[in-house]
């Protein structure tokens, strides 16, 4: 049965929707009771499921996982995927189709800003609750919406700590994918790299199907930075690393980025366009620890695939994992008491990653953050931050205090 | 200097962008009447046999032509398969041609899974004073150029090109005289098909191969042709030369959207004021 | 190419009472089903309502005006986006669906102005029409800057406009409409629209527009300007395709470039060729077919969506000319056409025999070349 479903897996096929198998259920003797129903909701298919497809199996790993040493409260979790094909209109209808015709208990879902922003509302109309496993841009405040992902706060700023105070780097480019995940933490750049006394020389944003970075590296080359940060996102903005090497070099000039490597780039990228490039992350394969160690291990295990493991998959069993916890310490797996479990702020587990509780008024996760550079296609660690907290979206948002609260708070430059 | 070499450069990998993408469609649309609008699906499957071929350690440039090759054996068997069957059909060719599209972008990502799949820029940078150019870009510019070239001399002063023409203005008359037009019209599809796996190999170091590539050049390939007018390679070279300037100038100034985005409503002015193309009244040439 | 020589006519006649009884039955249908479907159901039939609206206005087009528009996405999408930017600034919603069907139009007249009274031919006709909507669809895309805002709207590019607001009922300012009462609006706006077009069709406009796209020379000999009755069916079917992109982005609820894309342009494709163009209830069909085996697809696991509608598409291409409602209503013709039909076949699986046999050739070669490397 497991062949199988690696087969499944392996086969990359369009989506799928299945409960853990029978034998699973059957040996940790909890097949006969009703089951809570997860909805997980990733893009399969299309441009922007080079994010997605680990976390895929990261979740249905973590699923099984829990089914296999006696479920959840004495009951199994069933999941249910629906593939949203990178496409927004998709995240709608599914979305609604997992609250009002599967009435699931929580869904994990959504790559993009845009995706999630799409299920927000109805995840609200419908009374769900929805885990968003990704990092962001941050300022989410909504109640029936979890984060846990980095924001720039856990992640630009150390990052633009290090390359402007250390490295010195003070001239900065920034690029960025335009939509609004780009748009905002344009803007946190902007903010972090002057508050450090650096200067932004330019913003420029790029279609997500834009694979021709010829002018913006001729016009990256008059203004002659210190370093370009880039948050360019999806399997088309690839080239921009490849054509950055082959054009400027980062011997010449350096390169950061908040988005590199989350997306599997440094695989596809040879050793040479890859290495040097400064980024900030929550979990690399090379992280480690035994957590860690046992996290790739185990999901090498599973899937049958002995490929570089990376930050998504990681979060797909983390999304999983603290969703769990909160209906553990709830003692009842319905959205609203997961809510109330969460807010409580005690909701904390030891993944993969090292320690992520949830900030209860925030519904943002604090974790550990590395600074870590391409090498061989792998990361070298160059730095470590133990428990940063979501800085950003706490100095805006208050569940507690504005329990109806569903807005997304932007900086101001 | 350094910025009018800039604009230069700029413009001439514009340019040889158009020429690449659409040098193939012009001789399947522009010659044979066939729209295609599974074109942008022939140069992903360039990129990905290039990318095969370099994967598994044969030379980039040998892999290249191997899979402008392998482009043009697979465009002959979807001409027997597929095209054969509507020829005059105009628009039944266009749908037919649509579900072919979708269809081998469901195969390849089955196959080959949806990610990027990528090769290792060759080549490096060449400084002029502080100006870094990509000596790729340059071989590129210098490949349409010598493509222009070459199927100028084989249009004009081959026996091929002169049975192509002659079959394709009347092939009633062509077959009257001893020539095989079934043979012909597979062997211009897929010599169609050919250039547009080369330009699809071409690009592959510098873009990457993913299953959805095609779809970032259809538009612009189209828009070209139509714009060009009858003629397939003066018209090619004119639509080209001009948008080629518009985006190569309007993408360094402003940005690469803004710059396509220009150049589609450009075409839309000219189709107005010159419906049949920039080369739609002459009747002489190629 | 196997049943294209089957002809469906039904036109130029006022509807007989079979049809009448037909229609009420249909309306009477929509109206108790709601309460004997679940809710998901309904909410998924309420959006399958505003994309029949746009495959009812392209087949028109085609079926019936002889004009392949793939640019009825884009007055789809500017429907939904006039609807959202409207009633999100205003609060007034009765109005907003009326400025959508407007915009729609008004959109389709300027573009059918320069094309139509431009002569440009049918080819390059479709071929405008798709540049338009992905023109559209890549500056509505780049809007994401906060920039870019109507009133007080902002455009979000890339994300669309979440939380279009539903709709009101017209007399009580503020009450919204529940879900069934939006299911029976969507339900009369098809039904109106259909049982319109399906007049307008029977009148001397309808005729005339028949003849047109028999032969167009001809029709402007015998003195009607052809340019006139193209331009004006074009700029209704432009409204009624903003009307349903506006229900269409009421129902998801999320107006988004997505809506003027090329997918979704194929989309409207398929539902009319597989429904078939020579009726008006083909395209409809099509939409509840296509958009419900896609869902199944999208949930069964069995490979890539794109792969399976491509072949769909190439099948209907080559084999199913007329679409499968008139296929389906003229089986007795095909059956006594059988005997032409079966040499068809043969003659197609004859060549793809001889392609493989070409094939396994070119195959033996290639190892023979790589044995003896």
């Amino acid at each position: 049965m497991k062949l199988n479903r690696r087969q499944f897996f392996i086969g990359a096929s369009g989506a799928l929707a299945f409960a853990s198998t029978p034998y699973l259920l059957k040996g940790a003797g909890i097949a006969s009771e009703k089951p809570i129903r997860v909805a997980n909701i990733l893009d399969k298919t299309g441009i922007l499921n080079i994010y997605s497809l680990k976390q895929i199996q990261a979740t249905a790993m973590a699923v099984d996982e829990i089914n296999s040493t006696g479920g959840l409260l004495g009951r199994p979790v069933e999941l249910f995927f629906y593939d949203s094909q990178s496409d927004g209109q998709y995240n709608s209808k599914y979305v609604t189709e997992a609250l009002v015709k599967d009435s699931v208990n929580v869904i994990h879902g959504g790559i993009t800003s845009s995706s999630r922003e799409v299920m927000r509302p109805i995840v609200s109309r419908f009374k769900g609750l929805l885990f968003y496993n990704s990092l962001y841009e941050g300022g989410v405040c909504d109640r029936r919406h979890v984060s846990t992902g980095m924001v720039p706060a856990q992640q630009l700023e150390p990052l633009m700590d290090y390359v402007i105070s250390e490295l010195g780097h003070k001239k900065c480019y920034i690029l960025a994918a335009d939509y609004n995940y780009g748009h905002i933490t344009s803007k946190w750049m902007q903010k972090f790299v002057r508050e450090r006394g650096g200067e932004d020389l330019a913003v420029e944003f790029f279609p997500l199907d834009v694979n021709n970075f010829q002018p913006a590296l001729s016009r990256i080359q008059s203004a002659k930075p210190d370093i370009v940060l880039s948050a360019l996102v999806g399997g088309a903005h690839i080239a921009f690393y490849r054509q950055f090497e082959s054009t400027i070099g980062k011997d010449k000039i350096a390169l950061a980025s908040g988005t590199y490597g989350v997306g599997l780039e440094h695989t596809q990228l040879s050793a040479k366009e890859g290495n040097g490039i400064i980024i900030a992350t929550s979990f690399f394969d090379d992280l480690n620890t035994d957590e860690a160690n046992a996290f790739v291990k185990r999901f090498k295990e599973y899937t049958g695939d002995k490929s570089y493991v990376g930050e998504y998959a990681e979060y797909g069993e983390r999304g999983i994992k603290i969703w769990a916890e909160s209906v553990r310490q709830a003692g009842n797996a319905s959205p609203e008491a997961c809510i109330e479990a969460l807010s409580k702020g005690t909701v904390s587990i030891n993944g993969a990653g090292g320690v992520y509780t949830v900030d209860g008024k925030t519904n943002h996760t604090t974790m550990d953050i590395h600074i870590v550079t391409g090498h061989n296609q792998r990361f070298n660690v160059v730095k470590s931050f133990k428990q940063r907290p979501p800085r950003d979206t706490q100095m805006v948002c208050d569940l507690h205090q504005n329990p109806d609260d569903s807005t997304q708070y932007e900086p101001e430059v | 200097m350094e910025p009018i070499i800039n604009y230069l450069f700029q413009i001439g990998f514009s340019f040889s962008i158009f020429i690449l993408i659409s040098l193939g469609l012009a001789v399947i649309f522009g010659m044979m009447r066939i729209i295609n609008l599974a074109q942008g699906e022939f140069l992903m499957l360039g990129a990905y046999f290039c990318t095969i071929c370099t994967q598994s350690g044969i030379n980039l440039w040998l892999s290249i032509i191997i899979a402008a090759l392998a482009v043009g054996i697979c465009g002959i068997i979807i001409e027997r398969l597929l095209i054969q069957w509507l020829y005059g059909r105009i628009l039944d060719t266009l749908l037919a041609t649509w579900g072919l599209s979708l269809l081998l972008v469901g195969a390849i990502t089955t196959i080959f899974g949806p990610q990027t799949e990528s090769i290792a820029s060759p080549l490096g940078n060449v400084a002029l004073g502080e100006l870094l150019i990509p000596i790729y870009g340059i071989f590129m510019i210098a490949t349409s150029l010598v493509l222009l070239l070459l199927l100028y001399l084989l249009w004009r002063h081959t026996r091929f090109g002169l049975i192509v023409r002659s079959t394709m203005q009347n092939s009633g008359a062509a077959s009257t005289l001893g020539i095989n037009q079934n043979l012909v019209y597979m062997l211009t599809f897929g010599f169609g098909c050919m250039l547009t796996g080369f330009a699809g190999a071409i690009l592959v170091p510098i873009v990457g191969a993913y299953p959805t590539l095609g779809l970032v050049y259809i538009a612009k390939s189209f828009v070209t042709v139509i714009s060009g007018g009858s003629l397939p390679l003066l018209g090619t070279i004119s639509a080209s030369s001009l948008f080629g300037t518009i985006d190569g100038v309007i993408a360094t100034i402003s940005t690469s959207v803004i710059g396509e985005i220009v150049v589609l409503f450009v075409a839309i002015i000219l189709l107005r004021m010159l419906p049949l193309g920039i080369t739609g009244r002459m009747t002489k040439g190629v | 190419m196997i049943f294209s020589n089957v002809n469906i006519n039904n036109l130029g006649q006022m509807p007989k009472y079979s049809w009448w009884i037909f229609v009420t039955g249909l309306g009477l249908f929509f109206a108790i089903i709601p309460y004997f479907i679940e809710l998901f159901v309904i909410l998924e039939m309420s959006r399958f309502f505003g994309m029949a609206l746009l495959a009812l206005s392209m087949g028109f087009l085609w079926g019936y005006g002889g004009m392949l528009s793939f640019g009825q996405t884009a007055f789809f999408g500017v429907g939904g986006y006039s609807y959202s930017v409207l009633a999100l600034n205003t609060g007034e919603t009765t109005g907003a669906l009326f400025f959508a069907v407007t915009a729609g139009m008004f959109i389709a007249a300027a573009l059918g102005y320069f094309m139509i009274y431009g002569r440009i031919s049918n080819i390059y006709f479709s071929v405008i029409t798709l540049v338009f909507t992905l023109i559209l669809e890549k500056g509505i895309r780049s809007t994401s800057g906060d920039q870019y805002v109507i009133g007080k709207v902002r455009l979000k590019g890339q994300n669309g406009i979440p939380n279009v607001p539903q709709l009101e009922v017209p007399w009580k300012a503020g009450i919204q409409l529940d879900i069934n009462w939006f299911f029976y609006t969507g339900a009369i706006s098809v039904l109106c629209v259909y049982v319109g077009l399906r007049l307008l069709l029977a009148s001397p406009f309808g005729r005339v527009l028949v003849g047109i796209r028999e032969n167009e020379n001809r029709a402007e000999l015998l003195g009607y300007d052809v340019r006139k009755y193209k331009f004006l069916a074009f700029t209704i079917c432009g409204g009624i395709a903003g009307l349903g992109g506006a229900l269409y982005a009421i129902s998801i609820p999320l107006a988004h470039p997505e809506m003027f894309s090329l997918g979704r342009a194929a989309d409207v494709v398929m539902w009319v060729l597989i429904g078939g163009k020579t009726s008006l209830i083909g395209p409809v069909s099509g939409v509840f077919a296509i958009e419900y085996f896609k869902g199944w697809l999208g949930t069964q696991g069995v490979g890539q969506v794109t792969l399976v509608l491509g072949a769909v598409l190439i099948i209907f291409v080559l084999v199913f000319q007329a679409g499968l409602i008139p296929t389906i209503t003229c089986l007795p013709g095909v059956w006594r056409e059988r005997a032409l039909i079966i040499k068809n076949i043969k003659k197609y699986l004859f060549f793809i025999k001889t392609a493989m046999i070409q094939i396994n050739k070119i195959d033996k070669f290639v190892t023979f070349f790589i044995k003896n490397k």
